[in-house]
């Protein structure tokens, strides 16, 4: 064997290596080359017939040629490797512009997505949240409530009731009583929860949603109330709202106001004050009816229609359609 | 309650306009609705009055009428019936634009030439009476504008008034409000007792001193009811919204509005032996003077006289003891009832009487014996008449007399969180025309007789705060003792609960808490329903006992509206009234039609199965870590198809149903395809797990699955639980990863492929362990349910 041999062997290696075009070719390369049989290793087996004083040459020639040679069959498996992924990835290329798979998207009913505003709120201010029975009795829902009997407020309530007597509710205020009557102040409730009124033409639904609110405590004054609604207002609907309150009358409350927002118009202008709220100090009779002393404690109660808000939140311009459950309407507000 | 601008203005000397005093009142509680003008605008248009009436030569219905107008005399063509000499009526110059839109031009009618119009009411806006022309009284002086004439420029202001505020339902009321408010003075008419020119009378009887403590009465003989109301009367009434009726009831309304007074005259000659005023008596009936015929209840008041019932006390005369056409004598009331014999009679007859409104809110105690004498005072100015003394029966016992109530300083400021000066609080107070006292810690205050309102320290804060003005109290932003209240961890507050379905594809609906019966019953709901007793409508008459009807409604509606793929959930509360009682449930509802996804071009998409719904329910479960180990079995409801209907259970306790709705009920609604539907206890699903932590595996998890065959009617939860049961705590999870009917398998029998996955805490596993739980989980599979292994 002759150097010449190796460099012989290496060249026509060379060329079967870069001709390879697959993971087994060049497989057989190595074997045929490089195996424990093969060509380029069989070559080392006859160093031993060379003269002593070239067997050194000779074999490092030899593995010179064996290293260049698995050198390049290493590359030529990368090189591989990358056409292979590249062709894979070329066939698995797809068009990302059309749709993904899934099903419609369900959604928040409009009323109670305004709901969960109003309570993520009071929550924020340390405002508890509190429930209770939709079918109430006349003592919770009117007398303790310090409705006298058959005044004329309770004629605007237009209650419903069940041939025993009793009612659904006409507003969440009972839980109020509920509340106070369990716990002594502090005191620093909302109680959500559907309502019922037997009316019902454009504007009136014989059911909607109101948040009651109380907070009873030492030292509660009606400049806390004033402040309160007023950043309530502001925070819901993320707006500098003007808001005033005008005395009115609830039987439970003593001083007693409506609340009024002023409205912008869509060019960003004031506009039109619309009554969002009623709201008042608890009058002294509802927290003796709880056995709180009412020179100890005082407290302030209000109560919000939360159709109401949705609707001016939303720019909901018919109240029905919140029970109409049509979704193309509640598909709007998810 | 409604009043003139201008006539409000007679009572206080103010320099505000209508829209101004709307302020003021609405920032003071009295809710103003509306400021309208009395009338629309009528330039143009003038008195006229008709100096001859000639027949049309060519046309028999039309008069040719000489009128004098502003300066000059004109011709004017009319076919008003009531076109007669001497008549005053209104009459649109040329040029004039109607308020119809009318443009008055010079025309030719049936060739005689009119320049102008004389109008009716319609035709001015100031009235309904179409039947000729509108008659001016005799006082306006032609030429005048009629809007001068009449005084129509002027506003009427709608109040809404509170309960509370019965003091208010008067221009007298009003004008005194509007004075404190504005710190001026009440001018208001003179009215002196009028001296009796007979001394006729008749006994008045208080048989119900505690519900009609004070009647006054008296006979006022000659009128002549046949004159004419003056205008200025008739304008104020109709600017409340009163219509005149000739002058002895238009008298007693205008007091009733001026005063607050709410009066009644009687024909004296329909009256027998005297007044008395007493309770019905049971079977008692009596004819209204609405034509009625109503039979009375015991606790109803009557104005009787020594045999028949002449009027319902405070709320509406009788038919045949009012004034009418023909009646000289005339007994004029003037008492005051107490409110709660009045309230809720007039709503049980379905009437609603402007007297009946001011008796139940509360009528001036004080004042009836001036409103008999104002009465009596505007009927001989205009009706004529010789009046009698004044007879008085009075109870003062059972008068409501107002009370000192204690006012301190600092509770006010207190309640306010304001700092007002003790001058402040007393100036408002003598504004108000409160009786004020000092005292210790501030006053001893006794408000006027007409404010029925004010019974403690509250409301007299209340009235300072009112007329100080809210506005300009102080705010103060929330602040205050805070303390942690958030629900436990252990509790899914129902708000987590909407928004997770909302996640999962869910929309939510709101539907009705009332159905109607026969929804219920077709769906063998109507158990346990619960009626109302006053519904507003046949299908709105029982409150719900399930979410079901809501949602199948809504789900219709929107197959209807052409949607086909949706899912909807309500969360809401079911009523139920059982032998022990009635109880109330939260309960959430979920409904599911369509396909499992959207249309997409990777292929159709698969229809909405049973297992579909039940993962939902699942993924709930286990998302949330709901309580207790979940269980389903088969059940029947009349809704559900009866071989993919479950009951879901928590511990064994059942805690709702889902299922494919019955094809017989799908077909009924005329569905154009199935949905499958769930209800569930919502109170229940909210109940949770708090997590905590077991020791990790740090060895090899070993997975062996087996197939086996077992009898159709073997339900695969049962298979499951046997193997968790043999297999001991080695076996972390158990896959069910196919089902298989058909070739190689039986009729009537089911292959199933399951998956164990076994798991050592503190070492790694034998393949002997291996073997010994799938030896034990095979026996015990053979040994329950007969299972051959398939190979």
């Amino acid at each position: 064997m002759s150097i010449a041999d190796a460099e012989g062997l290496l060249a026509e290696a060379m060329g079967l290596v870069s001709d390879a075009a697959d993971d087994r070719t060049l497989d057989q390369v190595r074997v045929r080359f490089l195996g424990k049989k093969g060509e380029l290793t069989g070559l080392l087996k006859q160093l031993g017939a060379l003269p002593p004083d070239q067997r050194r040459e000779a074999g490092q020639a030899v593995n010179r040629c064996k290293q260049a040679l698995e050198q390049a069959i290493a590359e030529r498996e990368q090189a591989l490797t990358r056409i292979a992924l590249e062709r894979r990835l070329k066939a698995e290329q797809i068009d990302v512009t059309l749709p993904g798979r899934g099903h419609e998207p369900g959604g928040p009913h409009p009323v109670n997505r305004a709901l969960d505003r109003i309570l993520d709120i009071f929550n924020q201010l340390g405002f508890a949240v509190a429930t209770g029975p939709e079918v109430e009795d006349d003592y919770y829902n009117f007398e303790a409530l310090n409705f006298p009997e058959h005044h004329p407020a309770r004629a605007m309530h237009d209650t419903f009731y069940l041939p025993d007597g009793r009612l659904l509710r006409t507003h969440t205020s009972p839980v109020q009583i509920r509340v106070m009557k369990n716990q002594q102040p502090p005191v620093r409730i909302v109680a959500p929860g559907r309502v019922f009124r037997s009316d019902s033409d454009q504007t009136h639904t014989p059911q909607f949603h109101q948040v009651e609110g109380l907070l009873v405590d030492r030292d509660v004054t009606f400049a806390d109330l004033k402040g309160l609604l007023a950043d309530f207002v502001n925070a819901f609907f993320e707006d500098e709202l003007e808001v005033r309150l005008r005395p009115s009358y609830f039987p439970f409350t003593e001083p007693s106001a409506e609340v009024d927002v002023r409205w912008r118009n869509a060019d960003g202008t004031p506009g039109r004050w619309l009554e969002v709220l009623g709201c008042g100090m608890v009058h002294p009779n509802v927290l003796k009816n709880c056995d709180i002393d009412p020179e100890t404690y005082t407290g302030y109660a209000f109560g919000l229609g939360v159709e109401r808000f949705a609707m001016l939140r939303y720019r909901v311009n018919d109240l029905r359609l919140f029970f109409e459950n049509d979704l193309n309407f509640l598909r709007q507000f998810r | 309650m409604k009043i003139s601008y201008r006539w409000l203005k007679g009572w206080v000397a103010t320099d505000l306009d209508a829209e101004q005093i709307a302020e003021k009142f609405t920032l003071a509680g009295l809710e103003v609705d509306a400021v309208e003008p009395v009338a629309p605008p009528l330039d143009g248009v003038v008195v006229g009055e008709i100096l001859s009436a000639e027949p049309h030569p060519d046309a028999d219905r039309l008069r040719v009428c000489r009128v004098r107008g502003d300066s000059e005399e004109r011709t004017i063509v009319c076919g008003a019936p009531n076109a007669r000499v001497g008549l005053k009526a209104p009459l649109a110059t040329l040029g004039t634009v109607l308020p119809g839109g009318l443009k008055i031009k010079p025309a030719k009618l049936r060739g005689v030439r009119s320049e102008g119009m004389l109008c009716s009411e319609p035709e001015l806006g100031l009235g309904e009476d179409s039947a000729g022309l509108m008659e001016l009284p005799d006082s306006v002086r032609p030429g005048e504008a009629l809007d001068k004439a009449l005084g129509l420029d002027d506003k009427v202001l709608e109040i809404d008034l509170t309960p509370n505020r019965a003091d208010c339902l008067s221009a007298r009321g009003l004008a005194r409000e509007l004075a404190a408010l504005i710190d001026a003075e009440v001018i208001g008419p003179e009215i002196e007792p009028v001296p009796a020119v007979h001394s006729d009378t008749l006994p008045i009887e208080l048989l119900d001193p505690a519900d009609c403590p004070c009647y006054i009465g008296r006979i006022i003989r000659g009128v002549d009811v046949s004159a004419a109301t003056p205008l200025w009367m008739v304008e104020r009434l109709r600017r409340s919204g009163i219509r005149s009726l000739g002058p002895i009831v238009d008298v007693t309304n205008y007091v009733l509005l001026e005063l607050g007074q709410p009066m009644h005259a009687f024909d004296l000659a329909r009256i027998q032996g005297g007044i008395r005023v007493r309770k019905a008596s049971r079977g008692e009936r009596m004819c209204l003077l609405d034509g009625r015929e109503i039979d009375l209840d015991p606790d109803m008041l009557l104005i009787a006289d020594h045999h028949r019932a002449l009027a319902l006390g405070g709320i509406m005369g009788g038919e045949d003891s009012g004034v009418t056409d023909s009646t000289s004598d005339i007994l004029l009331e003037s008492a005051w009832f107490n409110p709660g014999t009045i309230i809720g009679r007039g709503r049980r007859l379905g009437l609603a009487t402007e007297s009946a409104h001011r008796f139940e809110r509360g009528v001036d105690p004080a004042l009836q014996r001036r409103a008999a004498e104002r009465a009596t005072q505007l009927i001989l100015e205009i009706a004529g008449g010789q009046p009698g003394p004044i007879i008085e029966a009075l109870d003062a016992a059972h008068l409501p007399v107002n009370r000192p109530v204690k006012l301190r300083l600092a509770r006010l400021n207190r309640v306010l969180g304001s700092r007002l000066s003790g001058e402040e609080v007393a100036e408002i107070l003598h504004r108000l025309d409160m009786a004020v006292e000092s005292s210790d810690e501030g006053w001893r205050v006794t408000a006027p007789s007409a404010r029925r309102d004010i019974e403690i320290e509250e409301d007299l804060i209340e009235e300072v705060a009112r007329v100080y003005g809210y506005d300009r109290l102080p705010a103060r932003s929330p602040g205050g003792r805070l303390s942690i209240r958030l629900p436990g961890e252990g509790e899914l507050p129902e708000q987590r609960l909407r928004r997770q379905l909302a996640a999962r594809g869910f929309q939510e609906i709101m539907t009705w808490s009332f159905v109607g019966e026969d929804e219920l019953a077709r769906l063998e709901l109507l158990d346990g329903a619960q009626p109302l007793a006053n519904p507003l409508s046949r299908d709105m008459a029982v409150l719900r006992t399930s979410l079901l009807p809501g949602l199948l409604n809504t789900a219709g509606g929107n197959l209807r509206r052409q949607h086909h793929d949706f899912r909807l959930f309500e969360l809401g509360t079911c009523f139920f009234s059982t032998g022990q009682g009635f109880s109330e449930s939260r309960r959430v509802g979920l409904l599911m039609t369509g396909h499992a996804r959207a249309e997409h071009f990777s292929g159709k998409p698969r229809a909405l199965d049973f297992f579909d719904l039940k993962g939902e329910l699942e993924h709930l479960l286990a998302f949330n870590r709901v309580q207790g180990k979940v269980s389903f079995r088969p059940i029947n409801r009349t809704w559900l198809h009866p071989g993919q209907a479950a009951e879901v259970a928590l511990d064994g306790e059942a805690v709702g149903w889902l299922g494919q709705l019955h094809p017989s009920l799908v077909s009924q609604l005329d569905w154009p395809q199935s949905a499958f539907v769930g209800e569930f206890d919502a109170e229940r699903l909210a109940i949770r797990q708090v997590p905590e932590f077991t020791e990790l595996s740090r060895f090899p998890a070993v997975r062996r699955d087996l197939s086996l065959v077992v009898a159709e009617d073997v339900a695969v939860a049962d298979v499951i639980e046997e193997m968790e049961l043999r297999g001991g705590e080695l076996v972390r999870r158990v896959i069910v990863f196919d089902l298989y009917r058909g070739t190689g398998v039986e009729n009537n029998y089911k292959s199933l492929s399951i998956g164990l996955i076994i798991r050592e805490v503190s070492r790694t596993l034998k393949d002997a362990d291996v073997e010994a739980v799938i030896e034990r989980v095979i026996a015990g599979l053979q040994s329950r349910f007969d299972a051959k292994l398939r190979g």
